[in-house]
């Protein structure tokens, strides 16, 4: 019925009661079932109050125990937002959503490493979230844009991922889950990670992946999906006329030794039995026509 | 952010990797009283500029006497320099590095970089000193040696003499080898680099190991716990366009084109330039006003596309989240009235209050083309740059 998150996911918000914190988390509660699914926030020395009736305890685990949240999301500034995961994976949560942007990339490298061997997924840094439509929305996208279906998005751009949304439900193809997997060199869950829970997801029935220059996951990804997806994917790639060597707003969206370029990339994907669109404005339409045979 | 080579040479000396005795000047006088307090016969006139390949430029001269040295220095100071990586107008010399001459063995090559793949910081080395790792790469990978660093462990020194040893550094010099790949890695760590490079490093006659050129660039993100990096900024060195976008936190870069982009999100942005390119135009920047865009920002953005002498037309392209479209158009019709608009300007707007946004849009009485989805938008801004 969907990846990740659905009606049933239990959420805290970390850094729930900053400016950026509270709008958002209205937001969410707001969309579908989120009034159930947001339970909890958590801010240092903020334990005991609440905003807009959702409690805020002192840490993770206190909010894990006392609500049973199971997953969180994260707008804690940069500074402390590397700071903000370690807790929540220790807390042993099963998913958390890191929305900030600008995290030092030593910081997440030593994250990341503290990750290994634990069960905690990680979505972003530096992404708008995920998003199961009419069912739960956690992050700073549109809701109002999404139309439940059966098409599964990717993304590591967030706009870009409503543009890619807002071509399919103008089509009248609905999506089963939307994740934003972020813009920074050092993150969590990669493409092949969601192209893996799509392909299981007995509810989604083709897949749109786009991408952007810098690094190779996409490569890697593509390789996966040679040899084990079984829906059709639609993929796109943001870069095509970046110059090499300038960071392209994202910091991981740098093409540079060579490596990262869309073309190559695009090149990939297609040997891999991608169906790849160089027009971002053909996202949609490509996808329907693909379902129509 | 980048730095010049005698600021990472600086940086290398505080974590004990020997490199030339040298001076950084900024006249002709100067480099000639540098040499002369630096003593010897031979000596290195280096310009500096933030770019690679400033050798096979001409930015780099040995003198053999004072003389040498002031007419390398006249040369040097003030030249468009021009690399692989400055683009055909060149970067010009405003600082020079007159270092000590040393006397070279053999040359290394040794890099260090985050690698997204392990999510790693990544030591390379090579016996193909002075080379560009992307040519080594591409020609004689066998010959690039890597560590993946365990941060817990660090640069642990059997792992580094291991590497030092596969790159040809004699036994002799092993130990010191090994003090300059830790030094290296822990400058990499603690000033929160992205990039490092040691090329070439130089083994001398006498079995020492010394760094003759230093490369770094540090993430952005955390410049704001190392004020001692921000002083090392060298605003000459940068666009003026973007060191002015970087003041309202636009992210903007410039490019060769004529069609202006102003663009909510980096994807988004990238795919704009991807689009007008695809319909036979070519993007003068790439321009994300990011989330949180205000009428004072969409302002600047404008003011900072219009600086630009081969601006035709401008493509504003605006999916609206959190960022919403009514918002946007009043900064529009706002900046399109402050600065003046003398070139065509498409808009495309959608999602949160597009129905609002397109109505400031259309009561502004500006003549504004209105763009119906981003392929519609893409191909009447590069009609109309055609027409202009």
């Amino acid at each position: 019925m969907s990846i990740l998150i659905d009606k049933n996911t239990r959420v805290m918000t970390q850094g729930m009661t900053g400016k950026v914190g509270q709008f958002h988390t209205t937001n969410c509660i707001a969309y579908a079932n989120g009034k159930n699914c947001f339970v909890a926030g958590v801010t240092p020395n903020k334990g005991g109050q609440n905003f807009e009736g959702v409690p805020v305890y002192n840490s993770v685990l206190e909010a894990k125990q006392q609500t049973g949240a199971t997953v969180s999301v994260i707008y804690v500034p940069p500074p402390y937002a590397a700071a903000a995961i370690d807790e929540a994976v220790e807390a042993d949560l099963d998913l958390v959503i890191c929305i900030t942007e600008g995290i030092p990339v030593h910081d997440m490298l030593k994250t990341r490493y503290k990750m290994k061997g634990k069960r905690t997924l990680l979505i972003g840094p530096n992404c708008p979230g995920l998003i199961t439509p009419d069912e739960i929305k956690i992050g700073i996208m549109p809701g109002h844009i999404h139309r439940k279906g059966r098409i599964g998005v990717v993304s590591r751009s967030g706009t870009l991922t409503y543009e890619a949304v807002g071509q399919l439900s103008a089509l009248g193809l609905g999506q089963s889950s939307c994740v934003g997997i972020g813009g920074d060199p050092i993150n969590g869950m990669k493409h092949i990670d969601v192209l893996k829970l799509f392909n299981d997801d007995p509810d989604t029935d083709a897949v749109i992946m786009v991408g952007e220059i810098g690094g190779s996951d996409e490569e890697e990804c593509a390789r996966w999906i040679k040899d084990n997806m079984k829906k059709p994917v639609v993929g796109f790639i943001a870069g095509v006329t970046a110059p090499p060597g300038k960071r392209m707003g994202h910091a991981g969206a740098i093409i540079s030794g060579g490596q990262g370029g869309a073309d190559t990339k695009l090149e990939v994907m297609e040997e891999c039995g991608i169906h790849i669109i160089r027009n971002p404005a053909e996202m949609g339409r490509l996808m329907q026509k693909i379902l129509n045979g | 952010m980048k730095i010049h080579e005698y600021q990472g040479k600086e940086l290398l000396r505080q974590f004990g990797v020997p490199t030339p005795r040298g001076t950084a000047c900024f006249t002709v006088d100067e480099a000639v009283a540098a040499a002369q307090q630096l003593g010897g016969a031979v000596w290195v006139v280096k310009a500096q500029i933030h770019a690679g390949g400033r050798g096979k430029g001409g930015g780099v001269k040995v003198a053999k006497s004072l003389d040498e040295v002031r007419s390398a220095a006249q040369q040097i100071l003030g030249m468009h320099l021009v690399t692989h990586q400055t683009g055909k107008d060149g970067q010009v010399v405003r600082r020079l590095l007159i270092e000590e001459g040393a006397q070279i063995a053999k040359e290394f090559y040794l890099g260090m970089v985050v690698d997204r793949g392990t999510q790693r910081v990544v030591l390379l080395a090579s016996s193909e000193g002075g080379m560009e790792i992307e040519e080594v790469a591409a020609h004689q990978p066998e010959k690039i040696h890597k560590i993946f660093i365990d941060p817990a462990a660090g640069l642990v020194p059997a792992e580094a003499a291991a590497v030092a040893k596969k790159i040809g550094i004699p036994g002799a010099a092993v130990a010191e080898t090994v003090l300059v790949l830790q030094g290296l890695y822990r400058a990499f760590v603690e000033k929160d680099a992205m990039l490092a490079e040691i090329n070439p490093l130089v083994l001398t006659a006498t079995n020492r190991v010394i760094a003759l050129d230093a490369k770094f660039n540090f993430d952005s993100n955390a410049l704001y716990r190392h004020p001692e990096v921000v002083a090392y900024r060298d605003l000459d060195e940068e666009d003026a366009a973007e060191i002015e976008a970087s003041k309202f936190d636009l992210s903007y870069i410039s490019l060769d084109g004529d069609i202006g982009c102003l663009v909510n999100g980096a994807g988004l942005a990238m795919a704009t330039m991807d689009i007008i390119k695809l319909y036979g135009g070519s993007p003068a920047n790439f321009l994300d006003v990011g989330g949180g865009a205000t009428t004072e920002k969409v302002t600047e953005a404008f003011k900072l596309m219009l600086k630009n002498p081969n601006l035709k037309a401008i493509l504003v392209n605006i999916f609206g989240g959190i960022m919403r479209c009514d918002v946007v158009a009043e900064g529009v019709v706002a900046a399109a009235k402050e600065v003046h608009l003398t070139v065509p300007l498409v808009v495309r707007l959608e999602g949160t209050n597009v129905d609002l946004g397109k109505k400031i849009l259309a009561d502004s009485g500006l003549p504004i083309i209105s763009g119906a989805d981003m392929a519609d938008a893409a191909q009447k801004v590069v009609a109309a740059a055609r027409n202009k």
